[in-house]
This record gives C-alpha cells, sequence and structure tokens, in this order.
C-alpha cells in the first residue's frame, strides 16, 4: 500500500495547473467570452514565472510575474475581440500560436537551469501523519491556492451580486446593457481574471511540476483546461471533480507504463478528450440542464445598439 | 393637480444625430405627475432614441431634461432609476435562465438582501394584482408573465414617471385591459407614465395626452379621446390613410392547403407541441391565425413549410392534393408553396448575401434562374430588380446586402419574392411585424390581390388589427391547439380574446351560437 502516497501526490500535482486554468476560464466564459489561448497563456505565464524566479531567486516574485504575464496576454486578446470586435475563435487560436511561439523565444536562453521546487507548507507535526499527513498538509502553496480560489469563485457565482451580474452579462449581454451595465468593462475583467489564473497554472509547472523550462511543456494542458470548463457544464463543483479525474487518467498514463500494463499512451492522453465529448453528448440530450449553466451569449461580439 | 405645479418631466429641444440620419430634431414636450401620455410615430420617427436618452443610454447632442423643474443631466440606467425613473422595455430586458428573483434584483440599483426584496415583490404583487412567482426561471414563463417582471422591477423603485415601451404588442386583449387597470392605478397614485404604442386604439382608451413624432420632429400634440385612431394615425404617417380594397364579394375556389390532425413534438427545447390540428384554405381565400406568441404558431409554419427535423403523419399535410407530409421545403416549394417566415435576416434571408442572391435563393426553380447547375445573372438580376420596383423597397439596388435594409424594407423584398413567385399556396408569418403603416398598407394590399388571383393565403399573426383587416376567415392558436375556422364576419374581437387565453373547451360542441361562447367564457374566466 505504500505506493497510494506517491501516487494521490502525483495526482495532485497533475491536476492543480488544470484546475487553476480551468477556474479562471470557467470565470470568462461565464461573462460570455470564449478565450481559446489557455495555452498560449500558460506557456507565458510559465516562461514568466521561472525566467523572475530564476533570476531573482524569489519564487514569489516569479508567480506574480506570471499572473501578470498572463493577464497581460489575456488583455491583448481582450483589446482585440472586445474592443475591436475580431472573432473571438480565431483571435484565441491566434493567442496560443502567439504564446508557444513567444514563449519558446524568450525561454530559449533558460533551457537547462535549474530552480528549487516550490516548498511544500508543511505543518510540523501534522505533516507527519501517515498517508493523510503529507496528502492533506503536506502541499505547495498553490495547490492550496487553486482549491481556494475555485471554492471562491463557487460562492462568487452563486451568492454574490457581482457573480450574478457577470452571468446575466454572458447570458444576455443586450439586457444587460439594456438595464445599465457596462457589458464590455465586466467581459474586459472576467477575462484577464482568466488569463491571470492560466499564467498560474503555467507557473504551476515550471515552479513546482516540473521545475524546469521546456520548450512548449503545456503539453495541451491548456486545451484540457478549456474542454473540462465544458465538462463541468460551467459549475465549480463539477470542475474540481473534472480536474482531478483528468489529473487521475494523466498519471494513471504514466503508471500503468511502470506497471507493465500495455495499454497505448495514445489512448491515455485522448481520454479526457474523449470523457469531453462523451458528457457532451449526454448533457446535449437533455438541453434544459446545459442551457442553465451555460451562458447564451459566449462567443458573440457585442456591440451597443444605438 | 396638473398645470398647478412644475412638470414631472420636461424635454426642451432635445436633439440627437446619429451618423446618416437626424434621429431627435428639437424635440419638445411636457409630462404632468398623474399624467398618461401617449408617444406616437411611426418606425424610425425617433421614440426609440428619445426614450434612451430619457432613461440615460443616449446623451443628447443638445437641448435639456427638466426634472420637477430642476434641469437634469441623466448619465446612466443608474441615474435615471435613481431619479425615480422606470423603464418597461419593447424586447423585454430580462435573463431567460435566472430565477424572477434574480431578475429584479439586477435592475435594482442598491445591494439588496435577497430575502427581503422576496419580501417586497410579493408585496408589490400582491397591492398591484400582479401574481407572479419569485423563484421561477424565466424561460419557463409566458410573454405576459415575463412583462409582469418588468414592471414588478420598475414598480419596486417607486418610480415618478414610468416608460412603456410598446408593452402589449404580446399581450391578449384580456391581458392589455388588466395592464391598464394597473397603469390608470399608478396614475392615480401621481405616477406620470409615458406611453408608446402603435395600437391607437388603446392610446384612445388610455391615454390624456399624446405627443407626435414624424422623421424625428414633434409633428403635432393631440387629446386621444378626441380623436378617431384614423386621424392620429395620419398624423403619424402626413398623409391620408387608405384602407385596404378588399375588392368585390370574393368567391373561393377548391381547398389548396389542407391540414388534417396534424400532431407533432415541437423539436424547439422551450416549444409547443401541434396537437390535432385541422384546417382547409381555399384558392382566393385568406385565413387568419391568429394567438399569443409561443402557442404553437412558430411549430406549425415549420411543420408546413416542411423544416421540422420528425415527419408528420401521412396525409397530414397536403397541398393541392397531393399529400406533402414526407416533402421537404424545396419539393413543397415545387408544388407551387412558398413560405415567408416571421424572422427575416437569417430565416427569410441571408443577411451578408445581396438582394439578387437573396431572390435566387428561393425563386430559382420557379423562376427558372438556374441552368445546368450554374446561376443565370441576367434573369437573377432581373427578378430581383422586380421585387424591389413593383413592392417599392428602398434599397440602393439589387446588389446591396439584406442586412443593410431596415427591417420593414427586407420584409417588402421577402414578401414580394414569395409573391412574384405566383404560388398557389402563400404561408406567412406575422407579415407585417416591426413594419410602418405605410409598408404595411402595401403589404395587405398586396396579399389581397394574390388571393384575388386564386391563390389559398394563410396569415399567422399576433396583430388582431390585421387579422381583421384582410381575412376571410379566422382560426385562434392556443397551447398548440387550435379553434375552428370561422369567418370573419361572425365573431368578435372579444370572442378571439377569450380563444387566445386557452378556452377551447367552451367551443365546438355543435357550435352554440356566439352569444352564449362569449357568455360561457365569462362564467369560465370568473
Amino acid at each position: 500500500m505504500e505506493w497510494i502516497v506517491p501516487f494521490v501526490l502525483t495526482v495532485i500535482t497533475a491536476s492543480t495547473p488544470l484546475l487553476l486554468a480551468a477556474t479562471g476560464e470557467l470565470i470568462t466564459e461565464k461573462s460570455g467570452v470564449l478565450n481559446l489561448g489557455v495555452e498560449g497563456m500558460m506557456l507565458v505565464g510559465a516562461i514568466a514565472g521561472f525566467a523572475v524566479t530564476a533570476s531573482t531567486g524569489s519564487a514569489t516574485v516569479g508567480i506574480l510575474a506570471a499572473v501578470l504575464a498572463g493577464a497581460m496576454m489575456s488583455l491583448i486578446f481582450a483589446f482585440l475581440t472586445l474592443t475591436l470586435m475580431a472573432n473571438q475563435v480565431a483571435t484565441g487560436l491566434a493567442l496560443t500560436i502567439f504564446g508557444v511561439g513567444f514563449s519558446a523565444l524568450v525561454g530559449s536562453g533558460f533551457v537547462g537551469f535549474a530552480i528549487d521546487p516550490l516548498p511544500a507548507l508543511a505543518i510540523p507535526g501534522i505533516s507527519a501523519i501517515p498517508i493523510i499527513g503529507p496528502i492533506l498538509f503536506g502541499q505547495d502553496f498553490l495547490v492550496y491556492l487553486s482549491i481556494a480560489v475555485v471554492i471562491g469563485v463557487g460562492w462568487f457565482l452563486a451568492k454574490s451580486r457581482a457573480g450574478l451580474v457577470l452571468k446575466a452579462v454572458g447570458d444576455s449581454h443586450h439586457s444587460a446593457h439594456a438595464i445599465g451595465y457596462s457589458v464590455i468593462k465586466i467581459r474586459y475583467l472576467a477575462t484577464m481574471f482568466g488569463g491571470a489564473m492560466a499564467g498560474l497554472g503555467g507557473a504551476y509547472l515550471s515552479l513546482s511540476y516540473t521545475p524546469m523550462w521546456a520548450e512548449n511543456m503545456t503539453a495541451g494542458r491548456g486545451w484540457i483546461a478549456l474542454a473540462l470548463v465544458v465538462f463541468a457544464t460551467w459549475r465549480p463543483g463539477r470542475l474540481v471533480a473534472g480536474a482531478y479525474m483528468f489529473g487521475l487518467i494523466s498519471v494513471m498514463q504514466l503508471h500503468a507504463q511502470g506497471a507493465g500494463i500495455h495499454v497505448p499512451s495514445q489512448f491515455m492522453s485522448m481520454l479526457p478528450y474523449l470523457a469531453t465529448v462523451i458528457v457532451l453528448v449526454i448533457i446535449s440530450s437533455d438541453r434544459a440542464k446545459i442551457r442553465l449553466n451555460a451562458p447564451a451569449c459566449i462567443g458573440q461580439a457585442f456591440r451597443a445598439a444605438q | 393637480m396638473k398645470g398647478a405645479g412644475p412638470a414631472q418631466l420636461e424635454v426642451r429641444g432635445v436633439t440627437k444625430a446619429f451618423p446618416g440620419c437626424l434621429a431627435n430634431d428639437d424635440i419638445s414636450f411636457r409630462i404632468e405627475p398623474g399624467e398618461i401620455h401617449a408617444l406616437l410615430g411611426e418606425n424610425g420617427a425617433g421614440k426609440s432614441t428619445l426614450v434612451k436618452i430619457i432613461y440615460g443610454v443616449l446623451q443628447a447632442d443638445e437641448g435639456e431634461l427638466i426634472w420637477e423643474g430642476k434641469p437634469v443631466t441623466i448619465h446612466s440606467p443608474h441615474d435615471a432609476r435613481e431619479m425615480g425613473i422606470g423603464l418597461v422595455f419593447q424586447h423585454f430586458s430580462l435573463f431567460e435562465t435566472m430565477t424572477v428573483l434574480e431578475n429584479i434584483a439586477l435592475a435594482m440599483n442598491d445591494v439588496r438582501d435577497m430575502d427581503a426584496l422576496r419580501k417586497q415583490v410579493l408585496e408589490v404583487e400582491k397591492t398591484y394584482g400582479l401574481p407572479l412567482d419569485p423563484d421561477r426561471h424565466v424561460y419557463t414563463l409566458s410573454v405576459g408573465e415575463r412583462q409582469r417582471i418588468e414592471i414588478v422591477r420598475c414598480l419596486l423603485q417607486n418610480p415618478k414617471l414610468l416608460i412603456l415601451d410598446e408593452p402589449t404588442s404580446v399581450l391578449t386583449p384580456q391581458e392589455v385591459e388588466k395592464l391598464f387597470e394597473t397603469l390608470r392605478r399608478l396614475a392615480d397614485e401621481g405616477c406620470a407614465i409615458l406611453y408608446i404604442s402603435h395600437k391607437l386604439h388603446e392610446v384612445k382608451a388610455l391615454c390624456q395626452k399624446a405627443t407626435v413624432l414624424r422623421g424625428g420632429k414633434v409633428v403635432a400634440g393631440c387629446d386621444p379621446r378626441e380623436e378617431t385612431a384614423k386621424s392620429m394615425a395620419e398624423m403619424m404617417i402626413g398623409q391620408k390613410l387608405t384602407a385596404p380594397d378588399r375588392g368585390e364579394a370574393r368567391t373561393f375556389g377548391d381547398v389548396r392547403l389542407a391540414v388534417a390532425d396534424l400532431s407533432l413534438a415541437s423539436d424547439e427545447q422551450f416549444g409547443t407541441d401541434l396537437k390535432g390540428i385541422n384546417l382547409e384554405v381555399r384558392g382566393g381565400e385568406i385565413m387568419g391565425v391568429a394567438g399569443v406568441a409561443g402557442n404553437g404558431q412558430n411549430e406549425l409554419f415549420r411543420a408546413l413549410a416542411g423544416e421540422t427535423e420528425q415527419e408528420a403523419a401521412p396525409d397530414s399535410i397536403k397541398i393541392d392534393g397531393t399529400s406533402v407530409a414526407h416533402f421537404g421545403p424545396r419539393r413543397r416549394r415545387r408544388l407551387g408553396a412558398t413560405f415567408v417566415p416571421e424572422e427575416r435576416n437569417g430565416h427569410g434571408a441571408v443577411p451578408d448575401m445581396s438582394l439578387s442572391e437573396n431572390g435566387f435563393l428561393t425563386a430559382f426553380r420557379r423562376m427558372a434562374l438556374a441552368a445546368k447547375g450554374l446561376i443565370r445573372e441576367v434573369p437573377t438580376k432581373s427578378f430581383a430588380d422586380n421585387i424591389i420596383k413593383t413592392f417599392d423597397v428602398r434599397t440602393t439596388g439589387s446588389g446591396a446586402e439584406a442586412g443593410s435594409l431596415s427591417g420593414g424594407n427586407l420584409q417588402k423584398f421577402i414578401v414580394g419574392r414569395e409573391i412574384l413567385q405566383d404560388p398557389g399556396v402563400l404561408v406567412i408569418s406575422q407579415p407585417t411585424w416591426g413594419v410602418d403603416a405605410g409598408a404595411a398598407s402595401a403589404i395587405h394590399q398586396a396579399l389581397l390581390d394574390l388571393a384575388a388571383k386564386g391563390t389559398a393565403v394563410l396569415v399567422i399573426s399576433q396583430d388582431l388589427d390585421e387579422i381583421f383587416a384582410i381575412c376571410d376567415s379566422v382560426v385562434v392558436m392556443a397551447e398548440g391547439k387550435m379553434s375552428k375556422p370561422r369567418p370573419m364576419a361572425d365573431v368578435s374581437i372579444e370572442e378571439i380574446g377569450l380563444l387566445m387565453g386557452g378556452l377551447h373547451d367552451l367551443e365546438g360542441n355543435a357550435t352554440p351560437a356566439n352569444d352564449t361562447q362569449v357568455e360561457g367564457g365569462r362564467v369560465g374566466q370568473a
């Protein structure tokens, strides 16, 4: 049974970047904006976090830099789609392609650098409890933050007035505009929150998961985060479950190979997407379900009528 | 009270220009406290712009608003609500997937405790007789109930001026009467009401003053109680109004469109299933389908046009005796049927394509616009030019994009496109929705002329005035069921109103005399 603790620990580390990025994208999409640039924003966040940490020696500054870099990337997206009314899907894809290239360019000088991984926030005594100790009380700061943020987002959407306004903007931008809410401003903020969280997810990869920089190191996690939002039908609770399920699948991929079980790795890396497709089919069969949570205006440009 | 103090709101010299059009040109008028004031005008006369300026959505270029004697600047709807201005929107400003209570909370300026708000909502509902369950999701509500949300939302702010933009276009006559009771009561309490409507007999029944706009200018002010609907309509359009010419006593030919026991589950998410629809339209006859929106009219249209995914039972729909239930739209068109859907952009026309391309799309077969799989450019263009000329479509030419036309002009083009194909059967949904009086009367005349040539015309409309103006017979849809056809001559607007409310169980049995039905209806309602 001693394999359980390391197994669970790797599941948590595999799930956290997905959860961080997907939580941000959830808020973005709830406001009616579809930003497909998550992969690019994560990569830029990853290199920003790594480069700044390596240069300053401070992981805190590095994390802040990653958040800022992700937010700046999403600001480019927001300006193009919300102010200049560019097509969101095309712009999001372009943002990802840009992020891949830009992070590789900036990161070329950092390949092979090594930094110390983020320290675990160990609580003396409690963290030493077998099994539960290392799993619940031996994680680094970003793991706890990811859980705290998703709980915060759940509360924000369900209970706060600002969350209600956010959902309203995503549900019917014309109605929201008519009663006097600033659709564009709210969408800018939501998009930037999404970018900041994607940057944070990227930083988790380069500072904690594998404390190093490699070109294209997100390896499709941005896309999984996007799929995860749909998988979760835009609900924060399901988002956590989905993130950990997808994390579990990606870890099983490694362990299955280690244990000599011959499942093609391509099959395992396909699973999250396959699961998303299946969930989409299931929820589409009862459209009332998806309708209550899916933002009706997603992907549509808003232009205030005269 | 009236005239003694300052006006509740005075509009002085308000001017607003948009690129290429002067929407409001030096508009001035005043509304006293407790007054119900009508704002009249055709589409594009500048009413909506003026309302948006008063509600703070837009800012005037020139002129000022005087509120209770003091000049004010209203920067946003938030400011307007703060001052006590409420607006009931024409196109509802509701959020479908949220509850009634959430919708109300969103339009409140101050952040309130939800439980306290719920109590207030229930109180207002009780005081003004506007029953609503605060926890229902909006998409499950009827349009009348949705409008109640908007009204409750305004009343909660204790408004001093309530603006209603086309509030009755979606209501049954009975619902309209209830709304008027609420409004009169509010006015008695001192609230000023600015009432915008196309329906002039309602304005006459409700309002004490009217301001008429045309082309962005105030062209007249009057007391609607002393005018007739016709005289006010003439002020609005600035010319004499001619009633459509119904021609000589009409004779009808054979049945051209027959629907027998058509039942079909809706393929829309919140649609209405069709239940046992029966109707027959003869050549030369115009039959109206009345009913409040959402009672199965869209489903009926799609079933007749062949757009539904599910197939109707064999023989349930026949065009000129041929069963078409299993045909798609193209094969039905080949048999001589044409269709005009309610929604112009996206359903009736492709907005990004030119008018001649849009003409080609439905007419290529009947008008022989294609040869060997290729578009014949010259006849296609001349067909579009012909529509533009015959139906007086105001556009830059047949190369203009459909989406660039105003609603009324595009509607004339689409109606013209189908009529010029000389159909045997025409099914048309909301022929004059959002179309101004001039264009509407042109479309009505075209439908009458078409019927005179022997076409069977089915008009699906929520506008009872329209049905009374052009139809020979009428059926009413409620909850997916259809009443028996009745000749227009022996049915009153009240009866149709009752049928629209879904009182089908009262009709039928060996067709009792009309009076009994009305009596029965009233008893049933009490």
